[in-house]
């Protein structure tokens, strides 16, 4: 467990390396670490503000303006639910009320059992099969109620 | 590494003598809407069953990017080398995949899906930003330059001053495509001017406004445009480096950008010494994080900096004081994959389609409540009426159509009176609306307007970098407002102050997010006050 700790902060590491450790490189490097770590938990954030020698309020304030990186854990799967304008007029809220029902929790929460993680966003660019959902980025278009929580299962199963 | 145009045209001649070899392609687009429909498997179950057949030396199976009529997905086009000949196919599924095989073994159209390509969908559209999109494969910059692209870059290189191609861009009328509007030429002019030892390209590829994906698409299906087109800009402008700003939720775009200049710098079409003729240019991709305020010219320059992507107070404008401080154009993708066109055929040429004061083509989104969703490129100037009945196909449900939304978050709605409006700059604007990037939302008569406007402003909302008070408190306020209007519990005092506030918010926000955000709001209130005056409660 230990070395694979190790290696991810290697792999952050080596992203700041390749931007040559600049300060602009924040934002590309909180892109490798989420994607390493899953999320950005306090220990990361110290890390890449040292490195980048830049102070740790500045690195968690870009951390928390921009919505794409997540401060909690994710759940074993994602459900992006698309709130689009295009999804919204087709009825997303409907298809996300039913998620929340689902899974008994609500939107940006994870379930208990840490399996899922039900978000949304506000535009996912696949408007023109409305209403859309992302989940563990795989984009289902055309929903309905049903072979939305058809899809859960399957996801599940 | 290509050194001269005739070094170019002699590869592309070569990758042209290559594909006539094989007879014909079959173009499976994998743009991403057909592309949630397994359209990558499609791609590849394909490539078996005529590997199986043993027909690959005859026919070819690539993917390419969006073919425009997402809603008929997955579609397939079948080119025929010797006759040029098309056969668009739509509906695909893997089940087809089989029958679709056989039909190319025995030379005969695949009746069963056929798409009719005489509808006004494709016949009224004219496609000059988007000629390569399903046509080429966007991960090979050989199959570009066979369709003449970088020739006009080395033209520039070789035979035109920066004074020439920005006269050119002038002269073509060209307007930014984000949005604004703003004159191409002029901007780039004013750059020019400047005097400094470093300047930045950056392109705008934070499509925020929802409902809008036609720089996804573009940037997905013919990447080198949007490449050429920068460096152009960088050529013309004096500058030496370019940033690609991407949203984060399209990672496909950025993958083929990714690749696209990687290929470019192999043949020395990006880097030093560009073409021999003594020009430094290269590019970078820049990832977003899901912030719409930075598709706000300070707020994305705040954000490549690797900051909080707050909008500062203009000017300084950009051209003076930009990327690090230095004379920066920021161009949309869109009008910067326009310009290697421009300056192929001219500015005239480019002057000619269109209107007067809105020239050349727009690429719009169409979504929502209509039959034919999708991408179209269409000339300015086209009516709403064309544009929705005839190249949409009218609403999806058969339901009456009720408005017409562009421009996204910062845009209005337009109701059906104005269906014979042309589609330019300034007619949108004088029915209190913004063209925007392109985003067309058809709406029927199923939705609330005053819901919509909650939706906008719930948007804008969450979306608020929170810098200036108008903006952030003014926003949270107007969404509490229309909430009550919602819940049928406004007071004729509400509707008042909704007014009133809607308008301080627009007058006095630093930037444009908070400028625009009462737009849903007031525009409905000037067509549909009926539904607002609904919630307001009987005393």
């Amino acid at each position: 467990m230990a070395d694979m700790v190790d290696n991810r902060y290697k792999i952050v590491d080596q992203a700041m390396k390749k931007l040559g450790y600049e300060k602009s490189a924040l934002l590309e490097v909180l892109h490798v670490a989420q994607e390493t770590f899953g999320y950005l938990d306090k220990d990361a954030l110290k890390f890449i503000a040292k490195r980048l020698k830049a102070p740790y309020s500045k690195v968690y304030g870009v951390a928390t303006f921009y919505h794409r990186f997540t401060l909690k854990p994710q759940g074993k799967h994602t459900v992006v639910v698309c709130l689009g304008t295009a999804c919204y007029i087709k009825g997303s809220k409907e298809i996300l009320k039913a998620l929340e029902n689902r899974f008994a929790i609500k939107v940006s929460q994870t379930t208990n059992d840490n399996l899922v993680s039900l978000l949304s966003a506000r535009c996912v660019g696949s408007c023109s099969i409305a209403p859309v959902m992302v989940c563990d980025n795989k984009t289902y278009g055309k929903l309905t109620l049903e072979n939305t929580l058809e899809q859960m299962e399957e996801m599940l199963s | 590494m290509i050194t001269s145009l005739l070094e170019l045209e002699e590869l592309a001649n070569c990758k042209r003598c290559d594909e006539e070899s094989v007879i014909e392609e079959l173009r499976v687009c994998i743009g991403s809407s057909c592309l949630s429909r397994g359209a990558d498997e499609i791609e590849k179950d394909l490539k078996t069953a005529i590997e199986d057949k043993g027909l690959q030396t005859r026919c070819r199976v690539k993917g390419v990017g969006c073919s425009g009529l997402c809603a008929n997905g997955t579609l397939v086009l079948h080119y025929k080398n010797a006759t040029k000949e098309n056969i668009l196919y739509e509906d695909i599924t893997l089940d087809d995949v089989d029958a679709l095989a056989i039909s190319i073994e025995q030379e005969k159209p695949y009746s069963l899906k056929v798409c009719d390509t005489n509808q006004p969908f494709f016949t009224k559209q004219t496609k000059i930003v988007l000629e390569n999109a399903g046509i080429i494969d966007p991960n090979d910059i050989e199959d570009y330059i066979a369709h003449g692209g970088y020739a006009t870059l080395f033209h520039v290189l070789h035979e035109m001053m920066p004074v020439d191609v920005i006269n050119e861009v002038k002269i073509s009328g060209l307007r930014g495509r984000g949005g604004g509007g703003f004159p191409t030429g002029q901007k780039w002019e004013s750059v020019y001017k400047v005097q400094s030892d470093q300047k930045y390209i950056v392109c705008n590829g934070d499509e925020g406004d929802p409902g809008a994906f036609m720089d996804r698409a573009l940037m997905e299906a013919d990447p080198h445009k949007v490449l050429e087109g920068i460096i152009i800009a960088g050529f013309a402008c004096g500058a030496t480096k370019g940033y690609i700003y991407v949203r984060a939720e399209y990672p496909i775009a950025v993958e083929k950008l990714n690749h696209a200049i990687k290929q470019a710098r192999k043949l020395g079409i990006l880097g030093n010494q560009i073409a021999h003729s003594g020009f430094d240019f290269d590019i970078e991709v820049r990832l977003g994080g899901g912030a719409f305020v930075c598709g706000e010219a300070t707020a994305l320059i705040a954000s490549i900096e690797g900051n909080r992507g707050n909008p500062r107070q203009k000017p300084p404008h950009l051209s003076d004081y930009g990327l690090w401080g230095e004379p920066t154009v920021l161009n949309n993708v869109e009008t910067l994959a326009n310009i290697p066109s421009i300056l192929k055929n001219g500015g005239e040429w480019f002057k000619n389609i269109g209107t007067p004061t809105s020239t050349g083509t727009k690429i719009f989104a169409l979504t929502g409540h209509i039959k034919n969703t999708g991408l179209v490129e269409v000339p300015m100037g086209i009516t709403l009426r064309e544009l929705i009945y005839e190249i949409g196909g009218g609403t999806s449900d058969g339901k009456a159509l009720k408005a017409i939304q562009t421009g996204g978050p910062s845009g209005g709605c337009i109701p059906t009176q104005f269906l014979d409006l042309t589609i330019d700059y300034d007619s949108l604007k004088s029915v209190g609306t913004i063209m925007g990037s392109g985003g067309m939302i058809v709406i029927d008569e199923s939705s609330n307007m005053v819901e919509l406007a909650h939706f906008f402003m719930d948007f804008c909302k969450s979306e608020s970098c929170g810098k200036c008070v108008p903006c952030r408190v003014g926003t949270t306020q107007l969404t509490h407002l229309l909430e009550k209007f919602i819940a049928k519990e406004a007071t004729q005092a509400d509707f008042e102050l909704l007014k009133e506030l809607s308008s301080v918010v627009k007058g006095t926000s630093l930037c444009g997010l908070g400028q625009t955000a009462p737009n849903p709001v007031l525009s409905t209130i000037r067509y549909f006050e009926s539904e607002y005056l609904e919630g307001i409660k009987n005393d």
